[in-house]
């Protein structure tokens, strides 16, 4: 009689936790009443990065900050929502955030999915290399190098099939991994979006080892994700960016979070309709 | 829904042939290893006792994903041992089979062993009353009788074995994992079919493999 209790609670407990997860999906849409969601990225420093003590940093943050204070919500009135590259479509149809800024390039197929404001950013696929190393000048150069990026990513595949397939490229799970293969000499360059690796070569414990190649092998145009046919929102952002270039604020956020890694960005993309 | 299959970008059979061969030289190596460990475990060399015991609580109770990055970084980044590797995906694969050989032989050794207990401690006495070596009590006596007796735990391993597989792609691998992931960055409207895709290939895999190896354990069990 006592197991019977007891595996009675226990199923008790299961149900209601799922009632309760069931509750919590159900009421988190994009804004409700006087807070807003935002997808960003939690693990890029530079661009969205959750830093230890909670706290969000980097350009996409700030530009979610501004955009966000233009539509009326204060800091304070924010949820950030993580992001992740392979859920930014289904978080933003689903209405599981208002909009996504999360090193977002603008692309046809996506296009089919989502709708963007802006761009907001243009960067390049570009190499990290160690600042003590000339010898990648242009992009043939790749083809006897040992490269390194994160697995299944758009420039790991960009490398293989166009760039440079004769290269030997390491896939791993994260950026900071290949960081460590390229202290070691173990490949000499990693490559993703040139806006990502300046974010790693400005964190302080890299700051010095490692430069940017400079090479502009991609054309990626951040923008910020939105719900398709949400024009009017869209109108909103468009505004918003084009204010944060005017008044100076992009410039400023710009050299506050790439300035250290001698990052030369590309003046601020003019915003289409 | 799987038009974006019709592209000929991906080589979905490749793949999962790449994650069937891992799986096949890793279960080799387990087994091997494993029953090395299992013979360590049941020596009469305290020292061998000691080395088997610790090294089967600590592996199997790492995550498998430290084991296998933990072999590419410490290995590979490191020390630069690449197993004979020629680039980084060859490397990859051999640092992978030898990071789940190393995992999936500790569940081998204790699958063997339960498998011994199934043998009568009387048949190990006789044996020895007859002058039989520890070698010999085990490779003659024992050991065939407990292999018998362990197929259907071992069927278990290994199907545990194929789809532990897919932590290899995070040391670049080629499997299939890296594959999911490819066709997840590039095709995110189509994220649930993908996922399906791929949970049906691992089915065809390990399906078989758990069935042939039912069918085994019937026809091998030791009647007693």
């Amino acid at each position: 009689m006592k197991l019977r209790n007891a595996s009675a609670a226990a199923a008790a407990a299961v149900v209601l936790a799922l009632t309760a997860t069931a509750c919590g999906t159900g009421t988190d849409s994009g804004s409700n009443g006087d807070k807003i969601t935002i997808g960003i990225k939690f693990d890029q420093p530079g661009l969205g990065l959750k830093t230890p003590d909670g706290a969000y940093t980097g350009f996409d943050v700030d530009v979610a900050k501004y955009v966000a204070k233009e539509l009326g919500f204060s800091e304070d009135k924010i949820n950030w929502k993580q992001a992740p590259s392979a859920e930014r479509e289904n978080l933003i149809k689903n209405g599981d955030v208002k909009f996504v800024v999360a090193s977002y390039s603008i692309n046809e197929k996506r296009l089919k999915e989502v709708d963007f404001a802006g761009p907001y950013f243009l960067t390049h696929q570009d190499l990290l290399v160690r600042a003590d190393d000339a010898t990648i000048t242009k992009v043939e150069d790749l083809n006897s190098k040992k490269l390194c990026s994160v697995t299944g990513s758009t420039s790991a595949q960009n490398v293989k099939d166009k760039l440079a397939p004769k290269a030997d490229l390491q896939q791993l799970g994260g950026y900071s991994e290949c960081l460590t293969g390229l202290e070691n000499k173990r490949v000499d360059a990693l490559t993703t979006d040139a806006s990502i690796l300046a974010g790693y070569a400005s964190q302080k414990e890299h700051q010095g080892k490692f430069k940017l190649a400079g090479l502009s092998m991609s054309d990626e145009n951040y923008g910020i994700g939105i719900k398709k046919g949400d024009s009017e929102l869209k109108g909103k952002i468009n505004k918003a960016l084009e204010k944060m270039v005017s008044d100076g604020t992009w410039d400023k956020l710009v050299q506050q979070n790439f300035g250290p890694s001698g990052y030369k960005n590309e003046p601020a993309p003019k915003i289409a309709n | 829904m799987f038009d974006f299959l019709d592209s000929g970008q991906y080589d979905l059979l490749g793949a999962f042939w790449v994650t069937a061969q891992l799986a096949l030289y890793s279960a080799i190596g387990s087994l091997v290893w494993g029953t090395v460990l299992t013979a360590m475990r049941v020596s009469p060399v305290p020292l061998m006792r000691g080395f088997g015991t610790a090294y089967v609580n600590v592996v199997r109770n790492t995550p498998l994903t430290v084991v296998i990055v933990a072999c590419s970084f410490v290995l590979d980044q490191t020390l630069a041992i690449t197993l004979g590797g020629e680039d980084f995906k060859e490397t990859g694969f051999r640092l992978a089979v030898l990071g789940l050989t190393a995992y999936t032989g500790t569940f081998v050794c204790e699958a063997l062993r339960s498998g011994i207990n199934t043998v009568p401690a009387g048949q190990a006495e006789a044996a020895r009353a007859l002058g039989m070596s520890f070698t010999q009590v085990l490779t003659a006596i024992v050991l065939p009788q407990a292999f018998r007796a362990a197929v259907t735990p071992l069927a278990n391993v290994i199907i545990a074995l194929t789809k532990n597989t897919t932590v290899a792609a995070a040391i670049g691998a080629a499997e299939a994992a890296l594959l999911m992931r490819e066709m997840i960055e590039n095709e995110a409207q189509a994220l649930f079919t993908v996922f399906a895709l791929f949970a049906f290939g691992f089915i065809v895999l390990t399906l078989p493999t758990g069935l042939i190896l039912g069918w085994a354990a019937k026809r091998l069990a030791v009647k007693r």
